[in-house]
């Protein structure tokens, strides 16, 4: 249980933990799991043939030609953000720990209104392929995009190999496959659908793992509240009843890691910002036709999200009933749930809808995954593809053919990374890599972002220092602080008291960006200046943005 | 898209109105959804037991659920307001400010 609490770094963060919570132990063949399994990747290699006809131009590659609707990149951002971390990590978080998973819960939501107020449109009327697009519209190409890529491909890879320990954990104790066969299974499958499928075939996994998994969450939470007669009291009670803490469960903890005002507003900051500054959620908006679909997109996206999530207090509450060594021995070995608080969910299927079930919710939470490290990975090649090799490199006057092929390889070798570093971080401890994630990209990628769209007085020079500043500060405290210093090198004290460094961190790249830009006073800064002027028509009108591609 | 052109949309009234009820329209939401959220947190992070207080003495639900229930449900509803004003009255401004300009486009 101790484990459990430093693991409440963040929701996803207690997932990605999985060393800690999943334990080695595999099951026997589950049969049921597997014919599903079989019946998801058969239909999205399909998906993947379809798409990949029609994948011909970098547009399509990168964005699906933009030919992608509001409600379908509502599902598919839906899906980016219900990954098997918010899945099974959420609902774990709330059997564990009760009340406490829904403040997560609402701290992630609530980024969603306000990314569609200040960002989507002007995302989706400034950017191309990747948000570096819209971060150098009017600066220096060469050192904006090289942190913008940098500050992705960390993103990128941190999450990759949360993601990759998580699965292979999940698989081992879902199929009883080794390890290491699964972490390779699945980078070979997400290397199959980004290869070949671009980001058409990625969506559209994304669309049918979220249609899918919310399915299934429904069905799980209909069963829950039928057995007590539809009365969310009469549920919450018998949780009380059976839960060892009690009343305690039905309020915010004083366990979790939201003690002090500091790192609530910290972590509040982490959460919002830091999905503002996710690179494979940002890379969506550039998949719809226009502005409209755009905020379109996030409206369904907040829906789907916020459903999920309400449905998820339930089930957690609906696991502390019926996941306890009496009512449920076989999943208990010496007191302890097998798997971890982050296998309730998937034992519940089992106690609600019996093996077929628990074979549905297995099948889907290995395409959660799946889904999401494709979005990722596309993130990550097209930083290198279209930032670094086209715009770095080529100076923006790359062959679109060889642009392309450099986007396969690098998906190829995202992918080999994945798997070596999933491979290799199996038994570390890996609970800081998602926070880390949120840290960097709400302190790099984000005020970056931002200012670029909002503030006229932005220079290259500003940005590349405060940017650079912020991610270096996000670095620096995730390590001094407790996570990493106390949690990963066992030290007794950490030498920065809070576990999430946003605050700080932030601070110091707006203020760092502020300065070393009003300050710039070099011709260079004047002509950035200049240029704010048609950016900020071009980001409110979406005159002259890029335009849907039709097949 | 030319310096010369922004200009020109610049100062067309229209973009004026456009610009100036959009911004303020979402920071109005904005504002009202952060406000909302950050209550919600620094209420955890001072003073935790107002959320545990019981809806009915009897009962054992607490204001905490219908509080994160509550967030969740508005944010939603502040995202489909601002659409609807957005792809309608805003939408319709851009397109006759393009048709001002449409020589140049």
């Amino acid at each position: 249980m101790r484990l459990i609490s430093i693991l409440g770094l963040m929701a996803v963060a207690a997932f990605a933990g999985g060393d800690a919570t999943f334990e080695v132990a595999k099951r026997e063949i589950n049969i049921p799991a597997i014919i599903m399994f079989f019946i998801f990747v058969g239909a999205t290699l399909g998906i993947t043939y379809w798409a990949a006809k029609q994948t011909k131009s970098a547009s399509d590659f990168y964005t699906a030609g933009g030919g992608i609707t509001g409600f379908q990149n509502g599902m598919a951002i839906a899906g980016d953000y219900m990954s098997a971390a918010s899945f099974l990590g959420l609902s774990g978080l709330v059997y564990l720990q009760g009340y406490d998973g829904l403040v997560y819960a609402v701290g992630f939501l609530v980024g969603w209104p306000v990314i569609l107020f200040l960002m989507a449109e002007k995302l989706r009327n400034l950017g191309k392929f990747t948000f570096a697009d819209i971060a150098a519209y009017r600066l220096g190409q060469k050192e904006i995009r090289t942190l913008a890529a940098f500050g992705s491909l960390s993103v990128v890879t941190l999450y990759l190999i949360a993601q990759m320990v998580g699965s292979g954990k999940l698989i081992q104790v879902l199929f009883g496959l080794p390890y290491e066969w699964a972490v390779v299974l699945v980078g070979v499958m997400m290397i199959v659908y980004v290869t070949f499928g671009g980001m058409l075939a990625t969506t559209w996994v994304q669309i049918i793992k979220a249609i899918l998994l919310l399915s299934g969450v429904t069905f799980m939470a209909i069963m829950i509240m039928n057995n007590f007669g539809w009365s969310f009291e009469a549920l919450a009670s018998k949780a009380v009843d059976t839960h060892a803490w009690g009343q305690d469960i039905m309020a915010p903890s004083d366990n979790g890691k939201i003690k002090d005002p500091i790192s609530a507003i910290s972590l509040g900051l982490a959460l919002m910002l830091g999905t503002a500054g996710l690179p494979h959620v940002l890379m969506r908006f550039f998949t719809v036709g226009n502005a409209k679909e755009a905020r379109k997109s996030v409206v369904y996206a907040t829906g789907f999200i916020g459903y999920f999530y309400l449905v998820i207090a339930v089930i957690g509450l609906g696991a502390i009933v019926y996941l306890t060594p009496e009512n449920a021995p076989e999943f208990f070995t010496d007191g302890k749930l097998f798997g971890g608080g982050n296998m309730a969910a998937i034992h519940l299927s089992k106690v609600v809808g019996g093996d077929i079930f628990l074979g549905f919710i297995s099948a889907v939470a290995f395409a959660t995954i799946l889904a999401v490290v494709s979005g990722l990975t596309l993130a990550g090649a097209s930083a290198i593809s279209h930032d670094i090799y086209n715009n770095v490199l080529c100076k923006g006057e790359a062959d679109e053919a060889k642009e392309m092929k450099v986007s396969k390889i690098s998906v190829i070798i995202i992918g080999i990374v994945g798997v070596v570093l999933g491979i290799a971080f199996e038994h570390q401890n890996i609970a800081f890599m998602v926070g880390l994630a949120f840290a960097i990209a709400a302190s790099a990628n984000f005020p970056i972002l931002f200012l670029s769209i909002y503030w006229s007085k932005l220079t290259t020079r500003g940005a590349v220092i405060g940017g650079s500043l912020g991610l270096a500060t996000a670095v620096a405290l995730v390590i001094l602080g407790p996570v990493v210093w106390v949690g990963v090198l066992h030290n007794p004290e950490p030498i920065f008291p809070y576990a999430y460094p946003a605050l700080f961190s932030v601070s110091t790249a707006f203020i760092g960006i502020w300065f070393f830009s009003i300050t710039d006073k070099s011709q260079r800064a004047k002509d950035e200046i200049e240029a704010f002027g048609p950016q900020s028509v071009r980001a409110e009108t979406g005159f002259g943005s890029e335009g849907a591609v039709d097949h | 898209m030319d310096a010369e052109l922004a200009k020109r949309i610049q100062a067309n009234p229209k973009y004026k109105e456009l610009v100036s009820k959009r911004t303020s329209f979402a920071l109005k939401l904005g504002i009202f959804v952060l406000a909302m959220f950050y209550s919600y947190i620094l209420v955890i992070a001072f003073n935790k037991e107002i959320l545990g207080v019981k809806l009915n003495e009897a009962g054992v639900m607490t204001w905490a659920f219908p509080v994160a229930a509550g967030i969740i449900i508005i944010s939603f509803i502040t995202t489909l307001i601002y659409v609807k004003r957005a792809n309608g009255e805003f939408e319709d401004l851009t397109n006759s400010i393009a048709e001002d300009v449409k020589d140049a486009l």
